[in-house]
């Protein structure tokens, strides 16, 4: 092993969450083990692979402090007859439905259209609509009219409005110039969770065209229907919407791997280090949504957000099955006024594995493609490649294999990594619905933990089909859902018990050593 | 005829005497939604299979044997959208041949192939590239909104090939790729070095040896 010195925790924005040498010792035969950030389960050991993971806050941090200065803004006057239109009132909308184009054609006069669970609108500052994620924008102008409206009475008060309920239904909204996005939730999200899924919309965006081209866009023609550049793309807006309902990995600001040996795991990740080029960024190995490996440029790290970014668009598309692609892609997190331009193959036909090359170079197509022969040509030299491909067999666990009998699911992210790991879902939660419901209890628990007013770091709740039980440490997060029957003693003892087993597998489950080229 | 299409393995006499094999670069232009992915899947695996839109653009490699010489077509399927724009130059610059794309039953389509034409004509192309207008969908024959004869008299009007195809049923696709490979030779190949010479990069033939070979499905290399 190379010397924990080179530990990049150090570079991480203020630096003082470093672990000391000493604790670093004590690794393996903590009872409880990462109290302290760097040295729980999953911490990596000579770097962090992404930016520092505590991004959940720089997601929402601007938003904060407003929440702070005023909880909830303003339910009265102007507002509220206008909200009613949005959230469905009987009244009936003009709409012509003339346009063809969208697949998800849908009445926005019609009840189903307002009783979706969650809405989400983009507009330009000038009101023109973007993107609806039901219907089309053409039938909903005058709903966008209405928002735009809402929007600006209370930007005059120099209130930046954030937030209005009525109805059983919450409106939250994030202006972001050139863009405006609204959500419309029946969900009992907090209005920081909702933020930060329009944050996610937004990066969406961004990440299409670049934040320097929207403004430029918008400066030379204030008019400008942004559809027009969007036209074939709105699925990657849906998709990540479907996301962010399902995948635990937007609500930890984490990434999970795909189990493997970590002797394969390094065979890997040592291949792809072995092909690089003067302008490869980053190498991503990816198994659907599971991280393979991943190597970046000394002093180049990947913000989990850009990472959520290029899973959606690999797993939103079919067309990488293909030949090989390459796509010019913003990475805003990293940079939001260019392009980087990414290479994107599987390594077979029919396999779930598929290698993203990141350029700066636009021209670079050649160079990418010879780096991803150089890599498989490596790697079909060795075993690492037959051991790879029979792990994809087994890409998750059951949560029996922890040995606890309570123990129905849980997620568990070490901080200093920015990885996670949970079990697959049990039968209880199989069905989308269930799977939705215990996603929504998760979110409620992270939303207690992170309150920007009053975080807690310890919280167990009883319900009538579940208890769960959720944990926040400098160095991890952990949500647990045991079955109704348990009680609050067993959980607390699962505790240790479910990170002793994490310790025991960390190996298999996180990225301990990453490579840079 | 000497020449065989792409699924044909190599005749005995192809095989006792060594062929030279270029390197061709091929652009699909057109709208997205006309069929360049669909069309260009049958130029390289023979199928129709129903995919997602391209993002950005997709490459692919087949390889067409012809009596004097193998040419390995470098296909660059573009995606047509607006938003990919700046980047298309890439793709159609110092191209062998450019297919315009448009599709029978959407006149939209045939007018922005038009404007791709334009696009080509004032920019980047010399007179030694190959153009061919393609219009798609042939079989949607109910639902046509550009005749063939408009097709033809606009390709006869600006010096273009014209051909239309349907990737569908896979009607007239080999005959374009051995029609686009012929004039490409002709247009083309007639400047001495207009076309690089393809070598087989030493990597690619331990993929062979070791029977995995995970390129073989967009890259056959001929005999
Ligand atoms: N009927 C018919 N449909 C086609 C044909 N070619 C493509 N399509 C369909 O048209 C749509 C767009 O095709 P695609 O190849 O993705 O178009 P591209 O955007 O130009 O690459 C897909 O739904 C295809 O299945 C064709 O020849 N006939
Ligand atoms: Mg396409």
């Amino acid at each position: 092993m190379e010397g924990d010195s080179q530990r990049a925790s150090a570079s991480w924005e203020n630096g003082t969450l470093a672990p000391g040498e000493h604790l670093r010792s004590d690794r393996a035969d903590s009872p409880l083990p990462g109290l302290v950030e760097g040295t729980e389960p999953g911490a990596g050991q000579k770097s962090a692979m992404f930016v520092h993971a505590q991004s959940f806050e720089d997601l929402t941090a601007e938003a904060e402090e407003e929440v702070r200065r005023e909880a909830e803004i303003n339910k009265s006057g102007d507002g509220e007859e206008e909200l009613k239109v949005l959230v469905g009132e009987k009244e009936q909308h003009s709409s012509d439905m003339t346009s063809e184009s969208r697949t998800k054609e849908e009445d926005v006069t019609s009840e189903a259209w307002r009783s979706h669970r969650k809405h989400v609108f983009v507009l330009s500052d000038a009101g023109k609509p973007i993107y609806t994620r039901y219907g089309t924008e053409e039938a909903l102008s005058s709903t966008m009219g209405v928002m735009m409206a809402l929007v600006s009475v209370v930007e005059a008060e120099k209130n930046i409005i954030r937030s209005i309920q009525a109805d059983g239904c919450k409106v939250v909204f994030l202006t972001k110039s050139p863009l405006v996005l609204v959500g419309v939730s029946r969900t009992c999200q907090s209005d920081k969770e909702l933020l930060r899924e329009l944050h996610y919309i937004y990066y969406q965006i961004v990440s299409l065209l670049t934040l320097t081209q929207l403004n430029n866009i918008f400066k030379n023609k204030q008019n400008y229907d942004l559809r027009r550049l969007l036209a074939g793309s709105e699925y990657l807006t849906d998709n990540l919407l479907t996301r962010l309902e399902r995948d635990p990995g937007l609500l930890l600001s984490a990434v999970t791997c795909l189990p493997l040996a970590s002797s394969t795991r390094d065979t890997v990740s040592s291949s792809l280090q072995a092909a690089k080029s003067k302008n490869l960024v980053f190498s991503i190995l990816l198994a659907g949504d599971r991280l393979v490996t991943l190597l970046r440029k000394k002093d180049q790290f990947l913000h989990h957000i850009d990472l959520h970014l290029v899973f959606n668009l690999v797993g939103s598309s079919s067309s990488f099955r293909e030949g090989e692609g390459w796509t010019p892609i913003c990475l805003p997190k990293f940079n939001t006024a260019g392009f980087f331009h990414a290479h994107i193959s599987y390594l077979e036909p029919a396999s779930e594995l598929c290698l993203i090359l990141v350029s700066t170079d636009r021209e670079d197509f050649f160079n990418m493609s010879d780096c991803k022969k150089r890599f498989m040509e490596r790697l079909s030299k060795r075993s690492a490649y037959p051991a790879l491909k029979e792990a994809l067999k087994s890409p998750t666990y059951s949560v029996e294999q922890v040995g606890i009998p309570e123990l129905r699911h849980f997620l568990y992210k070490s901080k200093s990594s920015g990885l996670y790991t949970s079990p697959e879902f049990p039968d209880v939660y199989k069905s989308d619905c269930e799977q939705e419901r215990l996603m929504g209890l998760y979110q409620d628990l992270h939303s207690s933990l992170h309150h920007p007013t009053r975080p807690l770091r310890y919280v167990y709740r009883c319900g009538d089909t579940e208890n769960l039980l959720a944990w926040v440490t400098s160095g991890f997060e952990l949500y647990l859902c045991f079955s109704p029957l348990g009680t609050k003693a067993l959980a607390v003892a699962a505790v240790t018990k479910l990170l002793k087993w994490i310790r025991k597998e960390e190996d298999r489950l996180f990225i301990l050593s990453p490579l840079t080229y | 005829m000497g020449e065989k299409l792409p699924k044909v393995p190599g005749d005995p006499d192809t095989l006792s005497r060594p062929m030279r094999t270029l390197r061709v670069k091929m652009v699909l232009l057109g709208s997205s939604g006309v069929g360049k992915s669909s069309l260009a899947l049958q130029f390289c695996k023979d199928e129709f299979r129903r995919t997602s839109p391209t993002v950005g653009c997709a490459y692919l490699t087949q390889v067409v044997h012809l009596r004097e010489v193998t040419l390995r077509f470098e296909i660059w399927d573009t995606a047509g959208e607006e938003k990919y724009h700046s980047v298309t130059p890439l793709y159609y610059r110092g191209a062998h041949a450019a297919l315009l794309v448009y599709d029978i039953s959407n006149r939209d389509t045939f007018i922005r192939a038009q404007v791709w034409l334009r696009e080509l004509e004032k920019q980047y192309l010399s007179g030694s590239t190959v153009l061919w207008l393609v219009g798609n969908k042939g079989d949607l024959e109910q639902r046509r909104q550009v005749s063939a004869q408009e097709g033809q008299s606009l390709a006869n009007d600006r010096g273009l090939f014209f051909t239309e195809t349907s990737a569908l049923s896979g009607d007239q696709v080999e005959q374009l790729l051995l029609g686009v490979a012929h004039r490409v030779c002709e247009c083309v190949g007639a400047q001495q070095g207009a076309l690089s010479e393809w070598k087989e990069t030493p990597h690619v033939d331990l993929c062979h040896r070791n029977t995995f070979n995970p390129f073989a499905s967009c890259c056959k290399v001929g005999p």
